[in-house]
């Protein structure tokens, strides 16, 4: 990687030692370029990594092993990508007076779908995140808060989401709202206790300074308790999108309207192995699409937590 | 600094009479810290709590910050009996208490944002104390940036910032290498010698209490209790290799040493009994 960019935090070392080295600016390289000769060899080994893989799988087909009807492989379910579309067609075509050939095109399709389950997702965990911090809060803030409700949280936080599924369609019948109902109800639990937890583990070294500095309860909790917590459950929050992302199709797939869950169990339903694993490579895709916005939003939000991924490399 | 010339009425700074602590009083988990602390820090004092590990030297400064309260005793500052922590009282730790998530200078201003200043008021005071540490470059550096020492130079003038008339410092030099501690103890002394605040510091090095302390407050093995109070009439800076120094380094070593095997002897007897 380079090194160049990083040259003058080093030199700050020792206050005296400071003056007289700085570093020989090195040419300077526009940002996008910087960050793109930093992504590029990412994006280079994610490639090889998938390609090896369908690789193999296209030659198991090649060789017959992998027989076509059950295991198609990726030219096959990737290869026609209208034929794949049209089962996410979003447009009300059975309907009475509704022409044959209405409705988005393939493209839009597929987008249409895949976005309002992404937006259900990304609703759920915006909600169930600003809740599970404020509860947690609240209850490690005020005692008389913690008392009436932690009980009923830690009661609860062990019942799988899906037992939940019946309460969201008594409660929200269908569309967007039982399914984010679903994302909060997956997440929440966890995050309040996690947030309490941590709020249990902050320094309290950090605390204690905020203390001699004459700073009120209000001032610690949010000057010192929030951010000093917000790394911790920031990575609760990123274990648990996997969990939201399954809540999100369960739910679907019980009929709440369109999105990635109800094609699912369509190709189920009509036993179309090409439509499963259509879908397979979309929610992988989007799953890693989730997870690198979160890392970003991280870094951005969480700036002066350093990634600790690749420390053990040097090894 | 002259906050301390309008306000500073006769008498010790900090005033200690029979002061005692029981950790957890009243449960089964109930241990004796320190007992019978008679203490005086006189204004603008450097007194140095020297100890074996676990005799209650930070508790001590605890109390005198106003974070606990003693369970016998009184601590009285300037005359007053200690309550709650207060910003004339500064604490600094051995570990790094500074803010991750602050700028060294948001770290610095930190307890004036407390206090309610603007923002431009903040950024001086914060490029002043800076300066006086030495760290003028640094302000937008993140506190990771940082090496050790420079970092408990922040957390020191994070403390100065709210220009205290007591500094509270427990073993800040503790995780720093040699080199680095001896800068910091002279830096230390600049510091304290402008702002002419009393200062307490914590230590189980006994060269670094001689480098530093008026007086050095020996205490014993738990319960904590003041074995000996040993006055250092040497003039600063101090030549660690000059005969009264070695004089000193041999009393305190001989005082130190029974608290230590006592302590050992206590921890052993545990473990039989255990
Ligand atoms: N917050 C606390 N709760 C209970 N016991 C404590 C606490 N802090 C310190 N102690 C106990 O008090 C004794 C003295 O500790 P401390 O003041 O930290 O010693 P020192 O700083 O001299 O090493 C130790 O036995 C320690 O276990
Ligand atoms: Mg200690």
């Amino acid at each position: 990687m380079s090194v160049s960019t990083h040259a003058d935090q080093s030199a700050g070392r020792d206050g005296a030692a400071a003056d007289g080295n700085t570093p020989p600016s090195a040419r300077p390289t526009p940002v996008f370029l910087e960050r793109l000769r930093k992504i590029l060899p990412q994006i280079g080994w994610t490639l090889l990594s998938v390609g090896t893989f369908a690789l193999i799988w296209e030659i198991l087909w090649v060789a017959g092993v992998a027989d076509p009807k059950l295991l198609p492989p990726p030219h096959v379910f990737l290869g026609d990508f209208a034929d794949q579309a049209k089962f996410f067609n979003t447009a009300q075509r059975w309907q009475i007076g509704v022409s044959e050939s209405s409705g988005p095109s393939p493209w839009q399709a597929v987008m249409i779908t895949v976005l309002s389950s992404a937006m259900r997702v990304f609703v759920g965990i915006s909600i169930a995140s600003i809740l599970a911090l404020s509860v947690g809060t609240a209850i490690r803030y005020w005692v008389a808060v913690e008392r009436l409700t932690l009980p009923t949280i830690t009661l609860l936080s062990p019942v799988s989401p899906i037992a939940w599924l019946p309460v969201a369609i008594f409660l929200f019948g269908i569309g967007n709202a039982p399914a984010i109902f679903m994302v909060v109800i997956a997440l929440f639990f966890h995050m309040t206790i996690a947030t309490i937890n941590h709020i249990d583990g902050v320094n309290r070294n950090l605390i204690n300074v905020a203390r001699t500095m004459g700073a009120t309860k209000y001032q610690i909790y949010r000057r010192v308790i929030i951010p000093a917590i917000l790394p911790g459950v920031f990575v609760i929050l990123r274990l648990n999108l996997f969990g939201a992302w399954m809540v999100v199709l369960i739910a679907e797939s019980t009929g709440v309207g369109y999105g990635l869950g109800q094609v699912i169990m369509l190709a189920r339903n009509t036993f179309n192995p090409s439509l499963v694993f259509f879908c397979i490579a979309l929610i992988g895709l989007l799953g890693f699409t989730t997870d690198w916005l979160m890392r970003m939003t991280q870094k951005r939000v969480l700036y002066w937590v350093n990634d600790p991924s690749g420390v053990l490399r040097g090894l | 600094m002259d906050s301390e010339a309008k306000a500073a009425p006769d008498g010790p700074a900090v005033s200690c009479r029979g002061v005692g602590k029981i950790w957890a009083a009243g449960t089964a988990r109930a241990h004796e810290a320190l007992k019978g602390i008679d203490l005086d820090v006189e204004p603008g004092e450097f007194v140095v709590l020297l100890g074996p590990s676990g005799c209650g030297k930070s508790t001590l400064l605890y109390l005198m910050a106003g974070l606990e309260k003693q369970t016998a005793g009184v601590v009285d500052y300037f005359g007053d009996p200690v309550t709650a922590p207060s910003p004339d009282r500064s604490l600094i730790f051995q570990e790094t208490s500074l803010f991750p998530w602050l700028s060294v200078w948001e770290n610095v201003s930190f307890g004036l944002q407390i206090r309610g200043d603007s923002e431009p008021e903040r950024r001086d005071a914060a490029k002043q104390v800076l300066r006086r540490v030495g760290l003028a470059e640094v302000g937008t550096k993140r506190p990771d940036e940082l090496s050790g020492g420079m970092r408990q130079r922040v957390a020191v003038a994070r403390a100065l910032a709210m220009r205290p008339r007591l500094l509270l410092m427990d073993e800040p030099f503790a995780a720093l290498d040699v080199q680095t501690r001896q800068k910091m103890q002279d830096f230390l002394l600049d510091v304290w010698r402008e702002s002419a605040a009393s200062v307490v510091f914590v230590t189980h090095h006994i060269d670094e209490a001689i480098a530093l302390a008026d007086r050095v407050c020996v205490f014993t093995a738990r319960p904590g209790r003041i074995k000996e109070i040993v006055p250092v009439d040497l003039p600063r800076p101090r030549d660690p290799f000059a005969p009264e120094s070695e004089a000193l380094r041999r009393q305190l070593t001989a005082l130190l040493k029974d608290e230590v095997d006592r302590a050992f002897a206590e921890q052993e007897g545990l473990l039989e009994v255990g």
